[in-house]
């Protein structure tokens, strides 16, 4: 659909997931090394779920698509799992490189706390699975033709983008959520966790009826986004002061020697 | 980058398997690939490029369909969504519509739908005066004849050919493919009580950019842009001729008969050119069929020169060519061994008419030369007299038509007749175009046959001169057109021998099914080689007509219908040796055999009751290969005004497809959608960033306890 196309969905589903990464991720180079340890545990958990999928697919019957449809249920399902799997382990990973790094650093105190950790995985997460649901849709999009001819719907491109920016959001918000519930050792927030990725991942299985998938899971993105603020330490309290600009006072009265 | 047009051409459904396999899911939900499309591809010579092309990424428009006047105005002035691209059937495809289109900038592209139903008038894309520059008659040669000036040989042909269209032009066959674009058409781009139609629309995207551009001196300078047109001419001798020793041989005393083998269309590759090349082909190889085994019962006095021309239509390739070797002592004969020249023309409309029989008024001011005209002239009509063919001669004044003979005439003055069916102008309707096909020559066969069936058949084309039984001396059988026994009569008496001849019926209907219906028969594969058999590796035999376009030659490759005419011409003259495979290879290791007068040929062989794939044999014959190359490319003289400069550009993709495009708001708004989440992400970041500290602040209380 020509070049304009192309950048505004690459905007759409790139764009906030670019600012957060270029305004809060990017001077700091510890925080970029653990965005990409994220990413490439996400693609690790990715490979692994294709792998299962593809031998399933091959032992089984070409022809009836009933079965083809089960197995893709089935590959989905699977490949949810797997990804929560890999963000656990990547927790685990996390904590016990924590001494190693207290070690290294020179000042006294942690030189990234965990809700940081975790907002940060849970970026890296997030930009690799967007990567991998969004780009072939955008190479094709640069072409002179839209989707259509064979009676799709014509807003294919930039639903793939919305889809594809609100489960960027996602993987950050589970990830500041899954990380303090292990923390915490409350294992129904982890559970709630997985189930709200099922949710959204099966979701997409109504299309082409765009507005059947994209407005519960951009529902689902307010809700998790309200749980990571509150996991990450925010209040309305505080976001009433902010918003109010009553910010100074606060922080001079509240003020602690670091 | 050279192009696999080769493989694009002779194997389009290895090419649609790439497709189907490469192309992503979210491509196939937009795109539909259009196959079997031919396009009109860029030829030029030393002054002019002409032809057709697109721009190197394709050339895109809104899809109409041409069926009345009001849709050639909503295309050139009124509709709203230009650039579009027509799709016609092939009646609208006339000089004044393209002509039009091509002076329109709101034109992006045409397809030319051709199908087998729709039968169109007369259609001839080629000039009115076929090789008027390259032929004899010019300022010092029969000035008043010279341009057509005194007669328009072509009067139908509309130079489309030779026309340069900026944009591409392709021809689609009439199946399920052409009624997907209908159907798009009608459910996307139809007008609605007389208002525009809305987005999305039906678009279509055609590819077939050329790299060579301006003329042939530009493009040969540069490397690998184009190529010149050329294959191999196929001559035959009566009597095997030394083929090592170029230049005159004494003693040796020849009458050349020709007839060309090339044909063309407007699109690219392909050309069935039935009346206007395979008449005079099939009618000089069942002469040679029936006159070559009588020749070797009673020698005659002089040899003849079975020969065909590859490249005439090209300003005479294969004629100038063979014409400079003689000269430059080349070829195995000089001009001075040619005695006459008896040239097959177009021969296949002649439906119980008479024959004309053409020849060179300004040579024939020569009285050597008028006297052995005239004595060639009465000798065809004496044949004639005994069968039922009217035979005559035009106007003497009348110029030669366009022919071989002609590029001889220029070197030197030689006797020689020209037999056609047209007293002056040409009675064929499609000269080099798309519809000169079998159905022209009424060759139909009933439909329950099968295809083995249908080659034994004889159509009514060859029986249309079923001659009484003729006395002993004379010949019992039947032609499609009697030139061929004219033809074979009037050698007889040049070479000063009376021979009775009885060639075979079958013979024709075999000759005229595998050059104009089907390629692939058991009769060609079994005179083929093993390889290039049905069954072979590389098989040039197909399921339709051979195609007679001259086309270009990789790795001195020969063109399958040359290959063909070859080996027919092989069968007719050869004989079959009992050598086996490795001496057929170097018969100069046998003794008695030589490869300077023979070549000899590993063929397959008819299928026998024991095995079906035949039993090969060594066939030997004189007949042999002669490059056909214009002599400007020898020279090299790329510019020349004498010669044949006539190249073909490369390119690097062809091909067409289907899809919708959506309106530019939609694509602005979706930009403006796109910009505006990314500046209000931005905003926002920075806001939440700048205040962190304050919004995350409850949760650490104790911030050094948390590690």
């Amino acid at each position: 659909m020509t070049v304009c196309v192309f950048l505004g969905c690459t905007f759409v589903a790139f764009g906030p997931a670019a600012a957060l990464f270029v305004l809060t991720v990017a001077r700091d180079p510890l925080r970029v090394i653990f965005l990409i340890a994220g990413a490439f545990f996400w693609l690790v958990s990715l490979l692994v779920s294709a792998l299962v999928w593809f031998i399933t697919v091959q032992m089984s019957n070409r022809d009836s698509a009933a079965q083809q449809k089960g197995l893709l249920i089935f590959g989905v399902v699977l490949s949810v799992l797997l990804q929560e799997a890999f963000r656990f382990a990547y927790y685990r990973l996390l904590k016990k490189a924590n001494d190693g790094l207290l070690a290294l650093s020179q000042e006294d105190t942690m030189p990234i706390t965990i809700c940081q950790l975790a907002y940060v995985s849970g970026l890296g997460f997030g930009f690799m699975s967007g990567a991998f649901s969004v780009v072939n849709i955008l190479s094709d999009s640069v072409g002179p033709g839209t989707v259509g001819i064979h009676g799709d719907s014509q807003h294919y491109f930039i639903s793939s983008a919305f889809m594809t920016l609100a489960i960027i959001l996602l993987h950050m918000f589970w990830g500041v959520v899954f990380f303090d519930a292990c923390e915490r050792r409350r294992w129904w927030v982890l559970s709630a966790v997985v189930l709200s990725h099922l949710l959204v991942s099966c979701l997409t299985f109504v299309n082409p009826q765009y507005e059947g998938s994209l407005i519960p899971t951009y529902i689902i993105v307010c809700v998790m986004a309200g749980w990571a603020f509150s996991r990450a330490g925010g209040s309305l309290r505080n976001l009433r002061l902010c918003l109010t600009c009553k910010d100074k006072d606060f922080l001079l009265a509240n003020h602690r020697p670091r | 980058i050279y192009s696999p047009r080769v493989l694009l051409r002779v194997k389009p459904s290895v090419n649609s398997l790439y497709l189907d396999v490469s192309g992503s899911s979210v491509e196939q939900k937009i795109y539909i690939e259009l196959k079997n499309t031919v396009p009109c591809v860029r030829l030029l010579n030393a002054t002019h490029q002409i032809g057709c092309q697109s721009s190197i990424s394709g050339d895109t428009g809104v899809l109409h369909v041409l069926e009345t006047e009001a849709d050639l105005d909503w295309i050139l002035s009124t509709g709203p969504h230009p650039p579009y691209m027509v799709l016609m059937e092939a009646t609208f495809f006339t000089r004044p519509t393209m002509m039009r289109m091509k002076n329109s900038t709101r034109v992006a592209g045409v397809a030319v739908i051709n199908s087998n139903t729709t039968a169109v008038e007369s259609f001839s894309p080629h000039t009115s005066c076929p090789n008027q520059n390259t032929g004899v008659y010019r300022e010092d040669y029969g000035p008043d004849l010279a341009n057509c000036s005194s007669t328009v040989w072509n009067p139908l042909g509309n130079s489309m050919s030779y026309e340069d269209f900026t944009f591409p032009i392709f021809s689609l066959k009439d199946d399920n493919q052409t009624q997907v674009m209908r159907k798009c058409y009608e459910d996307h781009n139809m007008r609605v009580n007389g208002s525009a139609p809305q987005y999305p629309l039906c678009a279509m995207q055609l590819f077939s950019h050329m790299h060579a551009v301006t003329d042939t001196v530009t493009c040969m300078r540069r490397a690998e842009v184009c190529d010149p047109l050329s294959d191999f001419n196929v001559w035959a001798s009566i009597r095997p001729i030394n083929a090592s020793a170029k230049g005159h041989k004494n003693n040796e005393s020849v009458v050349i008969a020709a007839a060309r083998l090339d044909g063309r269309s407007f699109f690219w590759d392909i050309g069935t050119s039935a009346e206007g090349t395979v008449s005079g082909i099939v009618t000089l190889l069942a002469a040679a069929h029936a006159l070559y085994p009588v020749t070797q019962e009673a020698p005659p006095v002089r040899n003849i020169f079975f020969t065909f021309f590859q490249g005439e239509t090209f300003d005479y390739i294969g004629s100038s060519r063979m014409v400079y070797d003689m000269k430059q002592d080349k070829f195995v004969i000089n001009l001075d061994n040619v005695h006459s020249v008896l040239e097959i023309g177009q021969v296949g409309l002649r439906n119980g008419q008479k024959l004309w029989m053409h020849t060179d008024p300004v040579s024939r001011k020569n009285s050597t030369v008028d006297e052995e005209v005239i004595n060639l002239v009465d000798n065809i009509k004496s044949v004639a007299s005994t069968l039922n063919v009217s035979l005559d001669e035009p106007n003497t004044t009348q110029a030669l038509p366009p022919s071989s003979f002609q590029r001889f005439l220029r070197v030197q003055p030689i006797p020689g007749v020209v037999l056609a069916d047209h007293k002056s102008s040409f009675i064929n309707r499609y000269y080099e175009s798309l519809y000169d096909t079998a159905a022209y020559l009424n060759m139909t066969y009933p439909s329950d046959l099968s295809p083995e069936e249908q080659m034994e058949y004889e159509t009514e084309a060859s029986k249309v001169s079923r001659s009484a039984r003729l006395p002993d001396q004379h010949c019992q059988g039947t032609y499609t057109s009697n030139s061929s026994y004219i033809g074979t009569k009037t050698f007889s008496h040049c070479i000063s021998c009376s021979l009775s001849l009885s060639p075979s019926l079958f013979q024709m209907a075999k000759l005229l099914y595998g050059f104009l219906v089907r390629s692939n028969n058991s009769w060609f594969s079994s005179l083929l080689p093993p390889e290039a058999g049905a069954k072979g590796r590389s098989s040039i035999l197909e399921s339709g007509p051979p195609q007679y376009y001259i086309g270009l030659r990789q790795d001195n490759s020969v063109k399958s219908v040359t290959r063909f005419v070859q080996f027919v011409m092989a069968n007719a003259t050869g004989t079959v040796t009992s050598l086996n495979q490795i001496q057929c290879q170097n018969p100069n290791d046998v003794p008695g055999e030589s490869k300077d007068l023979y070549s000899y040929h590993w063929v397959s062989g008819p299928p026998s009751a024991n095995s079906t794939e035949g039993d090969p044999y060594c066939v030997r014959t004189s007949v042999r290969l002669a490059k056909a190359l214009s002599p400007a490319f020898e020279l090299p003289e790329y510019g020349s005004r004498e010669y044949s400069t006539w190249t073909e550009s490369r390119w690097k993709t062809i091909r067409a497809r289907i899809f919708l495009v959506a309106s530019p708001q939609l694509e602005m708004l979706t930009l403006g959608v796109g910009v505006t989440v990314l500046l209000v992400s931005l905003v926002l970041t920075y806001f939440i960033s700048s205040k962190a500290e304050l919004l995350f602040s409850s949760t650490h209380e104790t911030p050094n306890t948390t590690y």
